[in-house]
């Protein structure tokens, strides 16, 4: 894999030098001014459009870039001061350097580096292919022709820019801005404008494990119980929904339309609103108490969600109700898919519905649904809404770094993220979460071959 | 054989009953929700089941008195994002998933595996980032980062419709190619029109977002009130300060945005299911 990689890199490097080498001078040249290759041979727009480029990014670097990446290594030295100003008799603040913005703008302006190199390498290549086209008597692409160009052979240059600008601008910068948190302290205590932050190597990660004792029992804590949650509540959706699926599907059933729509409104209604509407009917006050009560089952209150294991309880319950028309609606439809003849010849052997269904329909929609199984398992370690919703992660504990019995790891960052203020930690656990998240994918994307068939399948 | 009629008879009607029961549970709680919409009683606990009375004043209440909780403004505001996001957005996965399915260049692979990796993480460990992103650009606060949000990283979610895309014969595209159109002209007049289910669907899911999600849009709105949406202003009606006031209010809000969201989703779960079983069934 690593190998494979360097060796397309040096490759890659091999065939730009070679265009320095065997280039004539006007392609040497669009080495120092890029476009240069372009404006001899006749692409004037192409040419300008490149010169700009570099213009801006010259200007740019000189002006800022520089100093962003310089920025880097230390994240600001200068606090902000206060300084009594005689004249007026007041505290006058002067602003000094915003830690988070510079890490902001520094991982920015190497993103800018990065894609002016890559444009920088594409000049090369373009020049190039201009001097040897001319060589053998073609013409390089003109304005028009060009466009053409980038609607049929390149197209995917065209349609593919906005959303790759968009998901970086929105999903990769900020995620890489936040696992560089991690190895900083940016906590209550280091927040700017007011305070700087800066690196402190894998110091969180240290924390987290081993050397922090409450944050690591509650680390550990939250991960048991994320994967306990998670396992559970994967398998009891995923096996209640099918036998769901399978009541319905069932020949001499009535009204199964019926049946399925009402199951797919409780889908319909948004989570936020169901579940929200669930923690008031469960609270020790609400109204399933109140039934209880009037019915003698109970003389105070049933502590649905105020106790710690209870509460992990009436989360994999709840979430059953959430959850099991989903599995429902996904497996009714591969269940029509198993071949009939498979059940006509077990019933010849005389195996009753329970072989029937342990033997067939079981071993049946593991192997078709694998993949869906373990999107919903990393789905269940994500789940944020059933547990924030419901529980809000209490009942709170002493034993716990900010995070209650019923949290998982999600909702803790969370927690850590908007009461805490305690960004680093929050991003360790989060770097952590996908550790777990992609130890899982690629155990089962290993054993699948789905991806791989892709283009036999067209 | 008549033995075995009268077994199946009994199964059947055993399973009736589960299945009555079973939606009794189900809608139970969706019931209270309606119920407690209608109840004239302020509180979020009562010491009784049923209500004691009956109105309307809480759907009344929602619309005129908006002192505090501008409930039409939301509602308004939450409609101008969910046709922004669903243009933009829709717009977004489509590029993204004819140019994985159709198109092939060096970049195809790496890309996939990327939006792989990075959909592992976290989704919401990226948004005070992103919170400070808009601010750089003095968009915190507005309408318009919302859309930016909801839609900027939509790309990702080209999967379920890449698999569409997929089952297209490619044949297709070939005739068209021999008729002299450009790959422009195929993915607009051909591949498009072909696939208006996913179309539909790409429409109706990204349109459903900003109705669901509170946790954005309370990063990004802070305290600003007047443009919130619904989903986050019903969540701050259930605060403590509120709750005893609003329950019902809050109930009402919520039957007024559950109905068309659960006709989108009863009319589009057929898409729903081939989308997310698309994938697998064909490995």
């Amino acid at each position: 894999m690593v190998k494979k990689a360097l060796t397309s890199i040096h490759d890659l490097f091999n065939k730009y030098i070679m265009c320095f080498i065997k280039g004539d001078l006007s392609t040497r040249l669009s080495g120092l001014i890029m476009g240069f290759g372009m404006f001899t041979r006749g692409q004037i727009i192409k040419g300008l459009a490149y010169l700009f480029f570099q213009i801006t990014f010259i200007l740019f670097m000189i002006i800022r870039g520089l100093d962003y990446i310089i920025g880097l290594q230390t994240l600001g030295t200068v606090g902000q001061t206060r300084i009594f100003d005689e004249v007026r008799g007041i505290y006058v603040v002067y602003p000094g350097d915003n830690s988070m913005l510079m890490l902001l703008f520094g991982v920015a302006t190497i993103f800018v580096v990065i894609s002016f190199f890559l444009v920088y390498l594409s000049n090369l290549k373009t020049c190039y292919a201009n001097q040897v086209s001319i060589n053998n008597g073609i013409r390089p692409r003109n304005f028009r022709q060009e466009i053409d160009f980038y609607l049929n052979e390149k197209y995917h240059v065209t349609i593919l820019t906005i959303p790759v600008i968009g998901t970086f601008m929105f999903t990769i910068l900020p995620l890489i801005f936040m696992i560089l948190i991690a190895f900083t302290n940016f906590d209550k205590n280091h927040q700017p404008p007011g305070n700087l932050f800066t690196w402190v190597g894998f110091n969180n990660f240290k924390d987290a494990l081993w050397n922090d004792p409450l944050k690591s029992t509650t680390f550990f804590g939250l991960l048991i119980w994320t994967l306990v949650w998670a396992v559970l509540a994967t398998a009891l959706n995923y096996i209640l929904g099918m036998i769901l699926a399978l009541m319905i599907n069932k020949k001499g059933i009535k009204l199964k339309k019926f049946w399925r729509t009402i199951f797919v409104i409780t889908i319909a209604v948004p989570q936020f609103v169901s579940l929200l509407l669930m923690s008031q009917l469960l609270a020790d006050q609400g109204t399933l108490n109140v039934i209880l009560r009037q019915l003698g089952f109970v003389k105070d209150f049933f502590p649905f969600l105020s106790n710690g294991d209870v509460a992990k309880f009436t989360v994999i319950i709840v979430n059953l109700w959430v959850g099991v028309p989903y599995s429902m609606l996904i497996t009714s439809g591969i269940l029509m898919n198993i071949p009939v003849d498979l059940y006509e010849s077990a019933k010849i052997d005389g195996a009753n519905a329970r072989v029937q269904f342990m033997k067939i329909t079981l071993p049946y929609m593991l192997f078709v649904t694998g993949p869906y199984l373990i999107t919903q398992f990393i789905g269940n370690i994500n789940n944020f809404n059933v547990i924030y919703l419901l529980t809000g992660g209490g009942p709170l504990t002493l034993n716990y770094y900010q995070a209650g019995k019923t949290d998982l790891l999600v909702t803790w960052l969370y927690k850590l993220t908007v009461n805490e203020q305690n960004y680093s930690l929050a991003s360790t656990i989060g770097i952590f979460i996908f550790l777990l998240s992609a130890f899982f994918s690629l155990l089962v994307y290993n054993k699948t071959s789905s991806a791989k068939k892709e283009d036999e399948f067209q | 054989m008549k033995n075995m009629r009268t077994q199946e008879r009994i199964a059947n009607g055993f399973i009736h009953s589960i299945l009555g029961i079973l939606s009794f549970v189900w809608i139970l709680p969706i019931f209270w929700l309606v119920l407690i919409s209608f109840r004239k009683e302020p509180g979020s606990y009562t010491s009784y089941i049923l209500p004691k009375s009956y109105t309307f004043d809480n759907y009344i209440k929602l619309f005129t008195d908006t002192s505090l909780f501008n409930y039409p403004r939301w509602f308004l505001n939450t409609l101008i994002v969910a046709i922004c996001t669903a243009a933009v957005s829709t717009i977004l996965v489509l590029m993204t998933s004819y140019a994985l399915s159709r198109l092939r260049f060096k970049m195809r692979k790496p890309m996939m595996n990327i939006a792989l990796i990075l959909g592992m993480f976290p989704g919401f460990m990226a948004m005070i980032a992103i919170y400070h992103i808009l601010k750089s650009f003095g968009l915190t606060q507005t309408l318009f980062a919302l859309v930016l949000v909801y839609s900027g990283g939509a790309a990702m979610g080209y999967y379920i419709s890449k698999g569409f895309f997929d089952t297209i014969p490619k044949a297709i595209d070939e005739s068209a190619m021999l008729d002299g159109a450009n790959k422009n002209t195929i993915f607009w007049k051909i591949t498009l029109p072909l696939s208006k289910p996913i179309v539909i669907y790409t429409i109706l899911m990204s349109f459903m977002g900003p109705w669901m999600d509170f946790i954005f849009v309370s990063v990004i709105m802070k305290d600003n009130y007047q443009n919130y949406t619904v989903a986050l202003g019903l969540y701050r009606m259930l605060s403590r300060e509120n709750i005893f006031m609003y329950f019902t209010r809050f109930a009402a809000g919520a039957v007024l945005i559950a109905i068309p969201i659960s006709i989108l989703f009863i009319y589009m779960q057929k898409f729903y299911v081939s989308g997310i079983t698309g994938g697998s069934t064909k490995g």
